[in-house]
């Protein structure tokens, strides 16, 4: 087995990478890092930049001279309100995302033979993957008067259920697709099998002789959940709730076609950059859901949310 | 002309000596072992020679022509991996054939001479299978036969026989060592297991952080211990130091001496000519099987292991118990006088 | 408690568990249902429930629309464009940073997350101003390089994950027995990588076609499908159509997932986690 005579041009490459890894693995990363780099965060900073420009009221023009006034404007009383409103949701939403959650994931990782568990799998994928615009449109068909909820309220009597529900304050409105609470359900209906993976991923590494210890122990089913399981879900729980969190916190056309009037983080990010075509102002608006996400992952991340992802 | 010669070889990675300027030469024709602990460089000199890893410093010369820089792909060794490293993707007969494929041999050709080569481990009809349908010790024989098909003048084993049980372990150990004689080409091979490395090997090269303690044919690095570390790694030794040797010896240096080289005394028996003795309390008993294992605390807070052959029943019932004060004895020329390395 | 776990560790659930599971999984598709249903629906201008009679008349109408076809070519367009690039640039950055450990190695993966992981309202904004200064014109090509941009972490994750599953004495055994860096990829990485490759694509491709946040701020005067589709939720004479389309989008998005995730069954199960 003596070495080839002439090494082929190719083969004579593959010897210099393979004796330079530094510059192969440079020569790996330069496309995907020029792309991100440039076009990506290139972008990203550009946009923050803007938010320094200077936008005349007047003549609806933006100038380059540089000014902290957009970023003084943020903290308006009008401000507040659409942040408030955003995060109330946010956190709803997150909130019953995980109680909706926890059932189905400690059924799939727990409770299924492989087969179901593929089933439940698949069932969750799909609807998480399936069109975020179509599942939109749906539930504008289930909510609009005539459709399927107010039909199927009618059939069980419940009119005065929805009725009365419709009348409680805060989540209230004049019918299902105006009101808060039809707004609520779109959201957590779209980011819920978000939830549901991370906690099942979570709860199937369980070792089941954790659990048999703990009944081994004296504990009754109850208490095992309430000391056992629950604790031991809380990284799973955070590693989903980022997703619901953030994505509702960035959302902006579920509160333009569902819910009242007001404006949501998102819709207001869009008209301005939009309708008003104040890019600077939407630019320095970008930063409210940046610190907001920073600051609830940097919380999340202490309860072990990134080991779960 | 040597298979393979290190010359002040060293490889760092940052501050970490793996290995720290060794030199060895590898006959041609040898069954030669690495032996020492995890960690102790065996298996980076091992991929020093197989190309995975390049020298920090030194060089590398493989049949006499410098190896140092080339690529695995361009030389003649070839590994036979700690955990078989087999395609999954290919059947086992693709495998084998593998590394005639990349070298150009043809269709015909290379099937034929990988169907040899699963003969000669005897899984002839095994070819048409996924590695994931063959046990443990068959992917075994199948990294063996797809190292060899490409009849290599040095073979390289990283502890190959590490993950099956002992009995297979024990067979495979006595096949390895015939076709090596059958083939007549070099085997290097890397274990921490020293009764594997002395029942295969024509020579071993005992690893210690990096350097190389003692290289000698398996009889006399038992008999012949250099350093502390190898009559302590290869097999069970007791080592003496200070006092007790200078007192035993007459000498400062340490001194080795095997349990089964020891006898346990009655007061009364006169000391024989060649012999010294020294005192102490029997700690604990173990029992072995083919032994008995006695652990003595000497006088002077050193501890010594004795292990007597199991005779017949009767005599087991003299046996000593802990607590009691013995003497034990050897024969002077039983002790090995040792030195200690040199500190790197 | 013991006697509640079989041989194969599976609790059996009270009925109050498996009701909610049940629940929560007929929640997820009930308006998939809905979608699938109204398709048919034989009325033309209500949402109303239940519907009146079946009819497959509205497909044809939908596929007589010029602007209905003109979308789904658009988006088709657009989805595979940007999936080969995903699946290029994934490729590299995964078979870059799986094994070695060097400086900036975080910060690399971290940029890789941020399109997906920040309000899509910030990619595109940010995404059409830096068009804007560069002075390109928004249209196909700048809706491609926005998806491309958040596709390549779904391959990304599904190559990377193959990769570290993979053991790296499978390249050191190939180059051993005599190939080279070309033969090692053409033979043992890229047959090993293909099923995780392909399953990354697919759903690259069901993100893409379905993505609308980025879509708007970089679509200039294009109308891809979930433009048109977002446009057709304000104009209530379209019904019949829009629930067509609506399906078809549902069906296109869900079919890959579901072949993605046959592709690593059996494999790694990342492939769809996190989109």
């Amino acid at each position: 087995m003596t070495p080839p005579s002439a090494p082929t041009p190719m083969r004579r490459i593959a010897s210099m990478l393979y004796r330079r890894p530094n510059f192969y693995l440079l020569l790996l990363l330069t496309p995907p890092l020029l792309w991100f780099g440039i076009i990506y965060i290139g972008s990203l900073l550009s946009l923050l930049w803007q938010g320094f420009y200077t936008f005349d009221d007047f003549t609806m023009t933006v100038s380059t001279d540089l000014t902290l006034q957009n970023f003084v404007n943020l903290f308006q009383p009008a401000n507040y309100d659409i942040i408030l409103r955003t995060l109330g949701m946010a956190i709803a939403v997150t909130l019953f995302s995980a109680l909706l959650a926890f059932p189905v994931a400690y059924y799939m990782a727990r409770c299924c033979s492989e087969r179901m568990k593929a089933v439940f799998y698949i069932g969750v994928m799909l609807p998480m993957w399936a069109s975020y615009i179509v599942k939109v449109y749906a539930w504008t068909l289930l909510l609009s008067k005539d459709g399927v909820l107010y039909w199927f309220a009618s059939l069980l009597h419940l009119d005065g259920v929805v009725d009365a529900l419709l009348q409680l304050p805060g989540i209230g409105g004049k019918t299902l697709s105006t009101s808060n609470l039809g707004r609520f359900l779109v959201f957590t209906y779209i980011w819920l099998p978000f939830m549901i993976l991370p906690i099942q991923a979570v709860l199937e590494r369980l070792p089941p002789s954790v659990l048999q210890a703990s009944a081994d122990l004296g504990a009754t089913p109850r208490q095992t959940l309430l000391h056992v399981i629950l604790p031991l879900a809380v990284p799973g729980v955070a590693a989903g709730s980022i997703f619901t969190f953030s994505l509702t916190l960035g959302d902006y056309i579920v509160p333009q076609l569902v819910g009242p009037p007001g404006y949501f983080l998102g819709s207001m990010v869009y008209a301005q950059q939009g309708a008003i075509g104040n890019m600077p102002m939407a630019a320095a608006f970008t930063l409210v859901p940046i610190v907001l996400i920073a600051v609830y992952l940097s919380i999340v991340k202490r309860m072990g949310a990134f080991d779960a992802l | 002309m040597s298979a393979v010669q290190f010359t002040h070889v060293s490889r760092h990675y940052g501050a970490v000596k793996a290995v720290d300027d060794v030199s060895i030469t590898i006959a041609e024709g040898e069954f030669f072992s690495m032996l020492g602990p995890s960690g102790s460089g065996k298996t980076t000199c091992l991929r020093l020679i197989a190309g995975f890893e390049q020298p920090s410093s030194g060089s590398i010369r493989i049949h006499g022509s410098e190896a140092t820089g080339l690529p695995p792909y361009q030389r003649d060794v070839n590994t036979v991996f700690q955990d078989y490293a087999l395609f999954p993707h290919m059947q086992v007969l693709d495998n084998v054939a593998y590394g005639l494929k990349v070298k150009g041999v043809g269709k015909t050709e290379r099937y034929q001479r990988a169907e040899e080569a699963l003969a000669m481990v005897a899984l002839d009809g095994f070819g048409q299978r996924k590695p994931a349908q063959l046990s443990g010790g068959q992917r075994q024989r199948v990294a063996l036969a797809r190292a060899l098909v490409n009849r290599p003048r040095v073979l390289l084993l990283d502890e190959p026989l590490g993950a099956l049980d002992l009995k297979l372990r024990e067979q495979m150990q006595s096949e390895l060592k015939k076709l090596q004689r059958q083939l007549g080409i070099t085997f290097i091979f890397v274990t921490h297991d020293q009764s594997e490395a002395l029942s295969m090997s024509d020579r071993v090269a005992v690893f210690n952080r990096g350097r190389i303690e003692q290289v000698d044919t398996p009889r006399n690095l038992y008999m012949q211990p250099a350093t502390p570390f190898v009559a302590e790694f290869v097999g069970t030794s007791n080592v003496l130091r200070g006092e007790m040797a200078l007192a035993l010896t007459g000498q400062q240096r340490p001194f080795s001496i095997r349990p089964e080289h020891i006898r346990l005394a009655d007061q009364q028996l006169p000391l024989a000519a060649d012999e010294v003795q020294v005192r102490g309390v029997l700690q604990d008993v173990q029992y072995q099987g083919a032994a008995t294992r006695f652990e003595l605390r000497l006088d002077n807070g050193d501890s010594l292991t004795v292990s007597c052959a199991n005779a017949f029943a009767a005599e087991q019932d003299s046996l000593p118990q802990p607590g009691q004060p013995l003497l034990a004895r050897w024969s002077r020329q039983a002790m090995v006088s040792l030195h200690e390395p040199l500190a790197g | 408690m013991r006697s509640d776990l079989t041989a194969g560790g599976a609790e059996s659930p009270s009925w109050l568990l498996r009701l909610a599971a049940w629940g929560g999984l007929v929640f997820l598709h009930f308006p998939i249902l809905i979608i699938l249903l109204y398709a048919f629906n034989t009325e033309e201008a209500a949402f109303s429930f239940p519907p009146k009679g079946f009819t497959l008349h509205w497909f044809s109408v939908a596929f007589g629309r010029e602007d209905v076809l003109e979308a789904i070519g658009l988006s088709l367009k657009i989805a595979c464009l940007a999936t080969v690039i995903a699946m290029v640039l994934g490729t590299l950055a995964a078979a870059a940073l799986y094994r070695r450990s060097f400086f900036g190695k975080e910060s690399l993966t971290l940029m890789m997350v941020l399109p997906i992981a920040l309000p899509g309202i910030i990619t595109g904004l940010a995404l059409l101003n830096g068009f804007k200064q560069l002075g390109i014109e928004p249209g196909v090509l700048t809706i491609v390089i926005g998806h491309a941009t958040f596709c390549v972490v779904i391959v990304y994750n599904n190559v990377v994950a193959r990769f570290r599953r993979t053991s790296y004495s499978l390249i050191e055994a190939s180059m051993d027995l005599g190939a080279d860096g070309w033969q090692t990829f053409r033979y043992i990485i890229l047959p090993n990588l293909s099923s995780a490759l392909l399953a990354g694509g697919m759903l690259a491709f069901a993100l893409s076609f379905d993505e609308l946040i980025v879509t708007t701020f970089t679509a200039g005067h294009e109308k891809p499908l979930p433009l048109w589709l977002l446009n057709q939720l304000t104009r209530p004479r379209d019904v019949p159509v829009t629930n067509v389309v609506a399906m078809l989008v549902m069906l296109v998005t869900m079919v890959p997932v579901l072949l993605a995730y046959l592709l690593s069954r059996g494999g790694d199960s990342v492939a769809g986690s996190g989109k």
